[in-house]
């Protein structure tokens, strides 16, 4: 079972790496709108602390989002995905390597920008540190939540907007305990509470996702 | 044995449902039109006036059905979409289909005369309380359904692909739920509660019973009316369609 996951992963972040452009997109995408809303509301550095975790989150929210088409779509089109279908292997553990992977390529670089973000809004150490378990956290739950829409909209005229309108209201309770955790600790709360339904949130999703996923592809490949 | 068993399935053929959709159709909507003017007569003059919201508060004879019957539908359109996926039955999917603009309808009249509602007793016409945020949530879940069955047009791919949507939208509901509800407490705690009236007056609750049951008569109406319209254009090729459209004619 292990062996075609590994394979899968493999493959995906080989494809990924000869294609660099498309990681740094969304990379930039989050930079470029995280930066853009001191300058709508004003430099205020309490304003922006305040405010810093929503704006970090749903950044990343955005661009987990718009990155979610390429999971499945460049197999669609060559004929890949259905031969993965047609093999004998499981094809939810396909689905887990491939949002794994996806979520290396594209999860990843947002968790490791987000500090780099948060000094531009003047956020202390400790909050860095819940900011940046959150996303560790939330993103792969995005992931995993997304690819769901991202095989349900495959193919599809309209793909793009529609996956935003199906994917962005499921999104919502990772969007509130993540923001919510750095917020309460930036409070003096703690921001445990959070981060543990975070990571109830993310073993559901990796028990059920990978399910639906499956079956909408199936249907999307009939 | 099994012919005393009733054969449910007779029905989850279009042809024969039919038919019987329009009976049905016709029976709830005497039932709902009876049922709304006795329960709108109560709700205006029979009820009687709130001692701290005054006149204002009859608004709820309209706003808690709506409310009611939109998270309703959404469980009984994942219902019907689970059948559906399971038994690989056409109807099913289309009853889901019939539903969910009605649900979107319930789920629009609900905020929208919770607005109406808000403004007089709290000063403000949108609070981020849990459950108007999470009524939000459910209309937009209503909206992504529709978007994604007008979006595919393969009927049968529609189908499967919109009833795997429902039945994740439908697991996620609760948890929607009680994220916003603890968001809502963390961020500010509640400082307006919806249900500062435990104790209803009898007559308030019968013409709520009432207006609910009639809205449930209404919703059934029109999903019937619609699922008949489904049933024509999806099998406007098969023989049946063709000879009852030539019988019109």
């Amino acid at each position: 079972m292990f062996k075609p996951l590994f394979w899968v992963i493999r493959r995906d972040l080989t494809i990924a790496m000869r294609r660099r452009s498309d990681v740094f997109t969304t990379l930039i995408f989050f930079v470029i709108v995280v930066s853009l809303f001191p300058l709508g509301i004003g430099p205020e550095p309490n304003t922006l602390r305040q405010i810093a975790p929503g704006i970090v989150w749903v950044g990343a929210l955005l661009a987990s989002m718009l990155a979610l088409e390429q999971i499945f779509s460049a197999d669609h089109r060559d004929g890949t995905l259905e031969q993965m279908l047609l093999t004998p292997q499981p094809v939810s553990v396909l689905v887990v390597g491939k949002v794994l992977a996806h979520w290396l390529v594209s999860g990843v670089p947002l968790v490791v920008m987000a500090p780099i973000l948060g000094l531009q809004y003047d956020l202390s150490v400790d909050v860095q540190l819940i900011l940046v378990a959150s996303l560790l956290l939330g993103t792969p739950a995005l992931s995993l939540i997304g690819a769901i829409g991202a095989a349900l909209t495959l193919g599809l005229r309209s793909g793009g907007v529609l996956l935003a309108l199906l994917v962005l209201p499921l999104y919502i309770p990772v969007l509130i305990f993540g923001a919510g955790a750095v917020e309460a600790t930036a409070s003096g709360l703690g921001g445990q509470a959070h981060l543990s339904m975070l990571a109830a949130i993310l073993v559901g999703s990796m028990v059920l996702a990978p399910l639906a996923t499956a079956a909408a592809l199936r249907v999307a490949e009939d | 044995m099994s012919s005393r068993l009733i054969n449910w399935f007779k029905f989850s053929s279009p042809a024969s449902f039919y038919p019987l959709a329009r009976k049905i159709s016709v029976v709830s909507t005497v039932i709902a039109v009876v049922l709304i003017v006795i329960g709108l007569y109560m709700s205006f003059f029979v009820a009687p006036t709130d001692y701290k919201q005054g006149e204002g508060y009859r608004i709820i004879f309209v706003h808690v059905p709506a409310s009611w019957m939109s998270m309703f539908i959404y469980v009984v359109m994942a219902g019907w979409a689970a059948l559906g996926l399971v038994f690989n039955t056409r109807l099913s999917a289309m009853m889901a289909q019939a539903l969910a603009p009605t649900g979107a309808m319930f789920a629009f009249i609900s905020l929208w005369t919770g607005s109406f509602w808000g403004k007089p007793m709290w000063g403000t016409w949108w609070v981020w309380d849990a459950r108007i945020t999470s009524e939000l949530i459910l209309l937009f879940l209503y909206l992504g359904y529709m978007a994604l069955r007008a979006a595919i047009d393969d009927p049968r791919r529609g189908d499967r692909a919109s009833g795997i949507l429902l039945l994740v939208g439908v697991v996620n509901v609760p948890i929607i739920y009680y994220s916003v509800k603890w968001w809502n407490t963390l961020h500010q705690g509640s400082t307006i509660k919806m249900n500062n009236q435990t104790t209803m007056d009898e007559t308030m609750l019968i013409t709520m019973l009432i207006m609910t049951l009639g809205f449930w008569a209404y919703a059934i109406a029109v999903a019937m009316a619609r699922v008949r319209t489904v049933i024509l254009e999806r099998e406007r090729s098969s023989t049946w369609v063709r000879g009852l459209t030539a019988a019109e004619i």
